[in-house]
C-alpha cells in the first residue's frame, strides 16, 4: 500500500484536496484518504440542513448532498478511501501509523500528506461550568449526531448556552423534532454565527436570544432538571453578575462554545502551530512549517462555510500535487502576514513568492463587529497593496482580500519583509 | 442462599476486601447502594498512594497506610492496574512551614515511612523546576504514588467475581433483621442473607451501623466535600511527583498531580455538607483549588481544564479509622470512617478485615482454584496500553480493535467489547468510560459517547433510548415516535 500522497481525513477538506491533487495530474493509485468514520463525507453526514454550496455550486444543497457530490468525484477518479481507520502517529519525515479493522495496523512514508482531521467541539469541562454532572447535556454537535443519525431525541426541553453556527441549527432541529428549545445564552455582546441563522433559527422560531448572558449553574443528579442563568458584567472579565440569576427548568443543556482545529497529529509532528487558530501556521498553498505537510479545512483554522472549506483543501491537493510531480517553484523571498488593528488572525500565515506565483487570497477574522470598515492589505512601509469597504464586519463571517500575482511580484521586487493586514475604521 | 459474608459496600474498601476473601473457600456477596462499584468517593478523589508521614503515630491510619503504600505495587500488577511510584514533596512557604514538615518528618520516621528526606530549595527545584520560587523546600517522600482508584476497585471487583464472589448493584441497604446467626439484609424489595456482615458503606457507613443495629455507636460521619480539576495531557509532565502544600487541619491541602493515565490534577478543597451524597461543583471552589494550585506551580492554567469532579469524604469524628468487629453485634465488622488514606491503604485494610473475621470465627480455607490475577477475556491489555507489534496481532484476531470509538484515549472497539463483557459487565456510559477511559479525554465524549452507547444498546438487545450516562435513571435520548404512539 505504498501511496505517494496521503490525507488524513476523507471529509469535506480531505476529499476535495484528492480529487484536486488527481486533476493536478497526480495518478489515482497514489492517492489514499484515510477516513476515521464509516463511510467518508465528515460532519457533513449530520448536517441535513440546507444552505450548503452556495459559492461552490451556485445552489442550497444539505450537507450529504454537499458530501455526496465530493465522493462522487473523488470514486470517478478512483482514488482510495479506507474508512474506520485512525491515524495514530505521524512524523516530521511524513512517516504514519494507522489502524483500521480491514487493513490492521499500517505504517507508511509518503512525499505528502495532507492533514484534514476538522475540528471537535469545545465542551463543559472546558468552560467550568459548575453544578451536577448529570446526562443531558451535549455538545451540540453531538445531539445533531443523536437525532439525525442515530434518530433519537437527546430531550424534551432545552436550554442552549452558545450562538455558533451549530447551536442555532440545534434551536431549529431540536424545535421541529417536538422539542421546546427555550432560550439560547450568549456571553458575548454578540452572537458568534452567521447572520442568517440568527433569523432562521431563532427568530423565525420565536427562540429569544439572551446576549452578555451565561449558564452558571447546571442542576439534576441523573439527568439535568434545570440550569441557572445569569447576565454577565462586559466590564469586569464577563463574569456573572450577582443578583441577575434565574433558573430555568429543563431536562437538556446544548453546548455551542467553540470549535477547536484537531492537531493532536499535527503537534506530534513538532509543526509550527498558530496560537490563535490553534492551527497550523502555513503559506498560501497550505503548507506547513514541515515540507511536503500541507494543512486545510477545519483543522486549519475553523471557516464559516464548508465551501471555502474545499476551496482551501483543493489549494492543498494542487501543491501537494506539484510537489510530487517535480513542478513545485523554489520562494525567493517569504513574506510574514502580520495582524493589525480589529484583525484576529490570518490564513495563510506567510506568503512565499517565486518566479510564476499565482495570486494570493488572504483569508482573515476580525476581533468584534464593527460598523463601515476599510479592510485592508498594505507592506510595512503602509503602502496600501488592496482595500475594500465594507458596511459591517464580525467575528462569525469569514473575511478576505486578493493580492493580484502583479502585486506579489512588486512586494518581491521592492524588497518588502511583510504584509499586514487591518481594518480602518470610516 | 445463605453467604458466609456480605460486604455492604462496593468501593475501594469493599472490592479490596472481597478480593482478599475470594481467595478462601467462603461465600462472599457484595451488596452496592450505587449501580457500580466505585460509586463513591473511590471514584472521586486525588488517586494518591500515600507515603504514609501525615498519620498520627499509633493510628489504625498510619499503621494500614504504611503497610498498604507497600503492598500497593504487588496488587497493582496482579490486577493489571497501572501504578507508578512517583514520590511526593509537602512544599513549605516558610520557616513555620519547614518546621511543620519536620513534624512530618518526625511522625514518618515513627509510622515507619522509608527513605523520607527533607530537601532544601535547590533541591527541589531540580526534581521539580515548574515549582514556584516562592517554595523554600520540600518533604520528600519516594514511596508515594500514584494510582486509578476506580480502576484498582473494578479491576478488585472483576477478579473477586472470577473467584465467585457475587455482586448486588442498586441495592441500598434498608433494613436488617437476624434470626439466629444469620442476617437478612433488604433494600425494601430484595433480600441477601449472611453470616457475617463486612460494613464499608463509606460516607454512608455510620448510617448502615445503625440500620444493623449499632446503639450509641461511637462515630460520626462528618462529609467533607473536595472538588477538583482535571487538565489537559498536554501538560500532564509539568509535575514528576505529587506536590502537597504544607498540611492545614482541614486536610493535606491542595495538591498538584499528575495522574497514572498522564493527566494533571489540581485539588481538592474541603468543605462539610449537609447531604453526603451532594457532589455538586462550585465557582468558589473551583475558583479556591486554583488559587491554592497557582501557589505551588504559577504556570498552571484554568485554560487546559478538560474536566471538574468533586468527591464526599466519610470523615470520622474520631479522626481515625474505624475498623473493628463490633462490640454489641456478633458477626459483624465494621470499615467506618475510612476516608484519606483509604486508598493508599486498601491492601492492608482488606489484608486486616479478613484477619478480623478470622478472629471472629470465620473459618478460611484456601480455595484450591483461587486465580490471583485478573483475567481479562479479550486482550489482555488495554489497546493504549501495547505496542505497534501486540496492536498488529489484536487486530488480526479480532478487527474490533482496529476501530477506534474514542480518538482521544485510543480506546477501541474491541476495548469497548471486552468491558461490557467482563465479570463486572459495563452497562452505561460511565461504567464504559472508567473502565476503557472511553470519553475521558480533551473531547469529554463529543465524539465517541453517541457511538459508545450504540455499542451499548447492541450488547444488551435494546434500543438508545433504554441507555443511561450513568445508572438507570440518568436516560441518554429518548423516542419520539414511541412517545406519540
Amino acid at each position: 500500500m505504498n501511496k505517494k500522497l496521503i490525507i488524513i481525513g476523507g471529509g469535506p477538506a480531505g476529499l476535495a484536496a484528492a480529487a484536486a491533487a488527481f486533476d493536478a495530474g497526480l495518478p489515482a493509485e497514489e492517492i489514499l484518504i484515510l477516513e476515521r468514520d464509516r463511510e467518508p463525507g465528515g460532519i457533513l453526514n449530520q448536517c441535513i440542513h440546507a444552505g450548503f454550496g452556495l459559492h461552490r455550486f451556485g445552489e442550497e444543497l444539505s450537507g450529504p448532498e454537499y458530501a455526496g457530490r465530493y465522493i462522487d468525484m473523488v470514486r470517478e477518479r478512483g482514488i482510495e478511501i479506507v474508512t474506520d481507520a485512525m491515524v495514530l502517529s505521524l512524523t516530521d519525515s511524513r512517516e504514519i501509523s494507522f489502524v483500521s479493522p480491514s487493513t490492521g495496523f499500517v505504517r507508511l512514508q509518503a512525499e505528502a500528506i495532507i492533514l484534514a482531521m476538522g475540528c471537535r467541539e469545545r465542551t463543559r469541562g472546558a468552560l467550568c461550568i459548575p453544578g451536577t454532572r448529570p446526562a443531558g447535556v451535549y455538545t451540540a454537535g453531538c445531539a445533531q449526531r443523536y437525532v439525525n443519525v442515530e434518530g433519537f431525541m437527546p430531550g424534551k426541553k432545552v436550554v442552549i448556552l452558545g450562538s455558533g453556527d451549530i447551536g442555532l441549527i440545534m434551536a431549529r432541529r431540536m424545535t421541529l423534532e417536538g422539542a421546546k428549545v427555550l432560550c439560547v445564552c450568549e456571553i458575548m455582546p454578540y452572537s458568534g454565527g452567521l447572520a442568517r441563522n440568527i433569523v432562521q433559527c431563532l427568530d423565525d422560531f420565536g427562540i429569544p436570544l439572551h446576549l452578555s448572558h451565561t449558564v452558571t449553574e447546571i442542576h439534576g443528579k441523573d439527568r439535568v432538571t434545570g440550569v441557572t442563568i445569569a447576565a454577565v458584567d462586559e466590564a469586569n472579565g464577563r463574569r456573572p453578575i450577582p443578583g441577575t440569576e434565574q433558573y430555568i427548568e429543563c431536562d437538556t443543556l446544548l453546548l455551542s462554545v467553540g470549535l477547536i482545529p484537531e492537531n493532536e497529529l499535527t503537534r506530534g509532528a513538532a509543526i509550527e502551530m498558530d496560537r490563535v487558530t490553534s492551527g497550523a501556521s502555513v503559506n498560501q498553498d497550505r503548507e506547513t512549517s514541515v515540507p511536503g505537510i500541507y494543512a486545510c479545512g477545519n483543522a486549519l483554522h475553523v471557516h464559516d462555510l464548508v465551501d471555502f472549506v474545499s476551496e482551501e483543501a483543493e489549494l492543498a491537493g494542487r501543491a501537494a500535487a506539484a510537489r510530487i510531480l517535480g513542478e513545485a517553484e523554489t520562494a525567493k523571498c517569504v513574506l510574514p502576514v502580520k495582524t493589525g488593528f480589529g484583525v484576529r488572525y490570518s490564513v495563510p500565515q506567510r506568503v512565499e513568492i517565486g518566479e510564476g506565483t499565482d495570486k494570493v487570497r488572504l483569508f482573515f477574522r476580525v476581533d468584534t463587529p464593527r460598523k463601515k470598515v476599510r479592510l485592508i492589505a498594505a507592506d510595512d512601509s503602509g503602502n496600501v497593496l488592496v482595500k475594500r469597504t465594507k458596511t459591517a464586519v464580525a467575528p462569525g463571517e469569514m473575511e478576505s482580500l486578493e493580492l493580484s500575482a502583479e502585486v506579489l511580484s512588486g512586494l518581491a521586487a521592492n524588497g518588502a519583509k511583510e504584509i499586514q493586514l487591518m481594518l480602518e475604521e470610516m | 442462599m445463605i453467604y458466609d459474608v456480605l460486604i455492604i459496600g462496593a468501593g475501594i474498601t469493599g472490592t479490596m476486601t472481597a478480593r482478599a476473601l475470594s481467595a478462601y473457600g467462603c461465600s462472599v456477596a457484595v451488596a452496592e447502594a450505587g449501580s457500580d462499584v466505585a460509586w463513591g468517593a473511590t471514584k472521586a478523589n486525588s488517586a494518591i498512594v500515600h507515603a504514609g508521614y501525615d498519620c498520627v503515630p499509633g493510628t489504625m491510619k498510619a499503621r494500614l497506610n504504611v503497610r498498604g503504600c507497600a503492598m500497593m505495587e504487588e496488587a497493582c500488577a496482579a490486577l493489571g492496574v497501572s501504578y507508578k511510584r512517583c514520590g511526593s514533596h509537602v512544599v513549605a512557604f516558610d520557616e513555620d512551614d519547614m518546621a511543620t514538615l519536620r513534624d512530618l518528618y518526625e511522625r514518618g520516621v515513627k509510622n515507619g515511612v522509608p527513605d523520607m528526606k527533607i530537601l532544601s530549595q535547590a533541591e527541589l527545584r531540580e526534581m521539580e523546576p515548574n515549582i514556584s520560587p516562592e517554595a523554600v523546600g520540600s518533604l520528600w517522600a519516594p514511596t508515594a504514588g500514584i494510582v486509578c482508584p476506580y480502576g484498582l476497585a473494578i479491576a478488585a471487583a472483576e477478579n473477586a467475581a472470577t473467584n465467585g464472589v457475587k455482586f448486588y448493584f442498586d441495592f441500598p441497604v434498608s433494613d436488617v433483621s437476624r434470626a439466629g446467626d444469620v442476617y437478612y439484609v433488604s433494600d425494601g424489595k430484595e433480600t441477601i442473607a449472611a453470616r457475617r456482615i463486612v460494613n464499608a458503606a463509606g460516607v454512608h457507613s455510620a448510617e448502615v451501623a445503625g440500620i444493623l443495629g449499632e446503639h450509641d455507636f461511637p462515630v460520626t460521619i462528618i462529609p467533607r466535600r473536595g472538588e477538583y480539576i482535571v487538565m489537559d495531557k498536554s501538560v500532564g509532565n509539568t509535575v514528576n511527583s505529587t506536590l502537597f502544600v504544607a498540611p492545614s487541619p482541614k486536610g493535606k491541602g491542595i495538591l498538584v498531580a499528575q495522574t497514572v493515565d498522564g493527566n494533571l490534577l489540581v485539588g481538592p478543597n474541603a468543605n462539610e455538607i449537609a447531604d453526603a451524597d451532594d457532589v455538586s461543583v462550585t465557582a468558589d471552589g473551583l475558583s479556591e483549588i486554583m488559587t491554592g494550585a497557582l501557589r505551588l506551580i504559577p504556570t498552571v492554567s484554568q485554560r487546559n481544564s478538560i474536566t471538574n469532579f468533586a468527591g464526599v469524604r466519610a470523615t470520622p469524628s474520631t479522626h481515625d479509622f474505624h475498623i473493628c468487629i463490633s462490640e454489641q453485634l456478633s458477626g459483624v465488622i465494621h470499615a467506618v470512617g475510612v476516608e484519606s488514606p483509604g486508598l493508599a491503604s486498601s491492601p492492608a485494610t482488606a489484608e486486616y478485615i479478613v484477619e478480623l473475621l478470622a478472629q471472629d470465627g470465620l473459618v478460611l480455607e484456601k480455595k484450591s482454584d483461587y486465580i490471583p490475577t485478573r483475567r481479562r477475556d479479550g486482550n489482555p491489555k488495554p489497546f493504549a496500553h501495547m505496542t505497534d507489534e501486540e496492536r498488529a496481532q489484536a487486530i488480526l484476531r479480532d478487527p474490533a480493535y482496529g476501530r477506534i470509538i474514542c480518538r482521544c484515549e485510543t480506546v477501541t472497539e474491541g476495548d469497548l467489547k471486552d468491558a461490557m463483557r467482563s465479570p463486572v459487565p459495563a452497562k452505561d456510559l460511565d461504567m464504559l468510560k472508567r473502565r476503557t477511559r472511553a470519553g475521558m479525554g480533551r473531547c469529554q465524549g463529543g465524539f465517541c459517547s453517541p457511538r459508545a452507547a450504540v455499542l451499548l444498546a447492541d450488547e444488551q438487545e435494546t434500543s438508545l433510548d433504554h441507555i443511561g450516562k450513568s445508572g438507570k435513571s440518568s436516560w441518554l435520548v429518548y423516542d419520539r415516535d414511541e412517545e406519540e404512539a
